[in-house]
């Protein structure tokens, strides 16, 4: 039977979980470091582009660079810890995610009343190769300044991308974002890092 | 240890601040300064944290012998540790040689403390271990004044650990009095009778403290607040009745069968478990969407069959806020506490919880429920805690409007036979009532008229040889 993972969330199961914390153990090897130009500048537009699109708040336009069955977790241990014994800041699976669109563009949402404006620095983009050749990992760091309700704020980090060649283009399966303040009290975190 | 055979010290006594609290805290009405004035702030780090039961870390946190944790009271660093012999202890986290802390990790496993400063140790008991060349001090260390600080009261309830500098408390069931009984209710629909913390959503705000108190029972505030919320849980739902999450809040809620009670001391409960279905899978009918919710439900439910609901109900949010004052809160699946940064910024930390079933009450299902029950608990403080975090703000910056003085809480006041008493003689009011406002606030006014004789101890022989 074929689930819309917009509407049910069959695929976060023991075998989700179990491959999610396989894939993010040990994955950023000198050995599987990736020196191809191309295909390291490939993952880095595609990081670009993401941020981008966050930066000018185009939510929907930056989900479709997602898998359907996809995952957007910030985890709160700084070794990203494991999601099903462990509270995570956000573990969202693609219901989750529109979930947050939808609140995001809902007006009454008062932590983003006013929307906030951000700016997203993204470098040290390191890829990685992974056992299927479909299967890329990604290291990057990232700067992200908020400006909001007149305060100014910044989140420091670095992403965990997993992604994926899929129908002739690559797509993101797995966006882990590492907070250098993860465990730490947040002030208001309702943006997507 | 009783307090004779201990070194006990008055410390700096609160002085009464120039506020005539009689003159800011009316019944309907409190004076805008009490969120906004330092000095008040100052006197409440100890006459309110410090003068009462505070709660300073779960007992899961230090599951065995030398863990500890670190906490606060108040603003003073605490090491919250469960000594070589077993015995909780909340020590001072502060040399007693020129002030440094000794502990600088948040949780871990000790023996004993160093001083990273000049490496005078410390037994986890709190007793000075040893000085570096001790030759050159004529002290032989004897005294007990070099030992470390400690809270002289610690006592815990089902795995909750308070701490108080007050001798004149009563013990800590007292206290907490009727409070006790929501908050065993909670403890029992859980294997064992208990749980263990598992990490926490970690949120800050710009506001006094006082702020996050005075919404922990406020049924006026939701639909309000929680618009976005409630909108998104049901976004989904097709044809019928929009029932998720706190949709019992749209109609009102004056009128609703829950309620909101108030015990002594402070404390307060709102249950509102009679506002919905609480059958074999009630709790879990009403649940938004989660990931894994649908894979494991299946899972469950094949598995189980008719046993299934219940224990699908306890990934589920139980419909409860039990308030302990001054930093407690047990909501949902949640233990949050709060905590005193400065007069304008307040810590709250939402503390996960995981069943534990050691004797396989849910019949191999324990995993799949808690891999559940951390999705479910993601919920809240992503989409539901930062609007009213937010909102908190939001008055902090509103009161810098000093001239306009008063702050109502008078929701429901002078109505008649709207607020009543149970067979215990606690007020029971409907849930959008700012009765147990008023009634925290009448403690809290007293608290701040008082001048607590606070004390703390040390381990009255010395360590050292
Ligand atoms: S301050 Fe701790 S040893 Fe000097
Ligand atoms: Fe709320």
């Amino acid at each position: 039977m074929q689930h819309d993972p917009s509407r049910t969330s069959y695929y976060v199961g023991d075998d989700f979980y179990q491959s999610l914390v396989d894939s993010y153990t040990d994955w950023q090897t000198d050995e599987s470091e990736i020196i191809d130009p191309a295909l390291r500048d490939t993952c880095r537009m595609l990081l670009e582009k993401e941020a981008r699109m966050l930066d000018q708040n185009r939510l929907d336009d930056w989900l479709s660079l997602y898998v359907p069955e996809c995952l957007y977790w910030v985890p709160a241990t700084p070794h990203g810890g494991d999601p099903r014994t462990e509270i995570a800041v956000c573990f969202d699976d693609r219901r989750r995610i529109e979930d947050r669109i939808y609140r995001l563009k809902n007006e009454f949402a008062w932590s983003q009343q006013p929307l906030s404006r951000t700016a997203r620095l993204i470098s040290n983009v390191g890829a990685f190769s992974t056992e299927d050749k479909n299967t890329l990992m990604i290291r990057s760091t990232f700067l992200t300044t908020e400006f909001q309700a007149g305060d100014k704020r910044t989140y420091t980090g670095w992403y965990g991308h997993k992604i994926g060649f899929q129908d002739g283009n690559w797509k993101i399966l797995v966006k882990q974002v590492n907070l250098i303040d993860c465990d730490q009290n947040l002030r208001n975190l309702s943006i997507i890092l | 240890m009783t307090p004779d055979d201990s070194f006990n010290s008055s410390v700096a006594r609160p002085k009464s601040t120039s506020f005539d609290f009689e003159q800011l805290i009316f019944e309907d009405r409190v004076h805008q300064c009490i969120y906004t004035e330092e000095a008040i702030f100052r006197a409440e780090m100890n006459k309110v944290f410090g003068g009462v039961w505070v709660f300073l870390a779960h007992e899961s946190q230090i599951p065995e012998n030398d863990d500890f944790v670190t906490s606060k009271l108040g603003l003073r660093p605490i090491i919250v540790v469960r000594d070589s012999t077993g015995r909780i202890r909340a020590l001072y986290n502060r040399c007693t040689h020129r002030g440094s802390t000794v502990c600088r990790q948040h949780q871990g496993s000790a023996k004993s403390f160093s001083c990273p400063y000049h490496g005078w140790s410390y037994f986890n008991s709190g007793k000075i271990s040893g000085v570096p060349w001790p030759d050159g001090y004529a002290d032989d260390f004897s005294d007990p004044k070099y030992n470390l600080a400690q809270v002289p009261r610690v006592q815990s309830y089902r795995g909750f650990i308070f701490g108080t500098l007050n001798p004149d408390m009563p013990p800590l069931e007292e206290y907490l009095g009727g409070v006790k009984k929501p908050l065993d209710e909670w403890l029992d629909r859980h294997p064992g009778g208990t749980l263990s913390f598992c990490d926490a959503n970690r949120l800050k705000f710009n506001g006094n403290w006082k702020l996050l108190y005075d919404n922990s029972a406020d049924g006026y505030h939701v639909i309000f607040s929680h618009r976005s919320l409630l909108a998104m849980e049901n976004r989904l739902v097709e044809g019928g009745e929009e029932d998720k999450g706190m949709s019992y809040y749209k109609s009102s809620p004056d009128n609703a069968p829950f309620y909101v009670k108030v015990f002594e001391n402070g404390h307060h409960y709102k249950d509102k478990r009679p506002a919905v279905d609480t059958s074999p899978g009630g709790l879990w009918n009403i649940e938004g969407p989660h990931p894994g919710m649908e894979h494991y439900e299946a899972m469950i439910r094949e598995k189980l069959g008719d046993k299934a609901g219940s224990i699908l109900d306890l990934a589920s949010s139980e419909p409860v806020n039990i308030n302990v004052f001054p930093n407690l809160h047990i909501l949902g699946n949640h233990v949050q506490v709060s905590q005193p940064v400065s007069l304008t910024e307040t810590d709250t930390t939402w503390w996960g919880t995981a069943v534990i079933d050691d004797k396989d009450e849910l019949h191999g299902c324990v995993d799949a429920v808690n891999a559940l029950r951390m999705r479910t608990q993601e919920s809240f403080p992503n989409f539901g805690e930062l609007d009213d975090l937010m909102n908190f703000e939001q008055i902090q910056t509103g009161l810098a409007g000093v001239e306009d003085e008063w702050v109502y809480m008078h929701r429901g006041l002078g109505i008649p036979d709207r607020i009543k008493r149970d067979t215990d003689g606690y007020l029971i009011g409907p849930p959008t009532d700012e009765v147990f406002l008023r009634e925290t606030m009448q403690v809290y006014k007293q608290l701040m008229m008082s001048e607590p004789n606070l004390i703390i101890e040390r381990e009255v022989d010395a360590g050292l040889d």
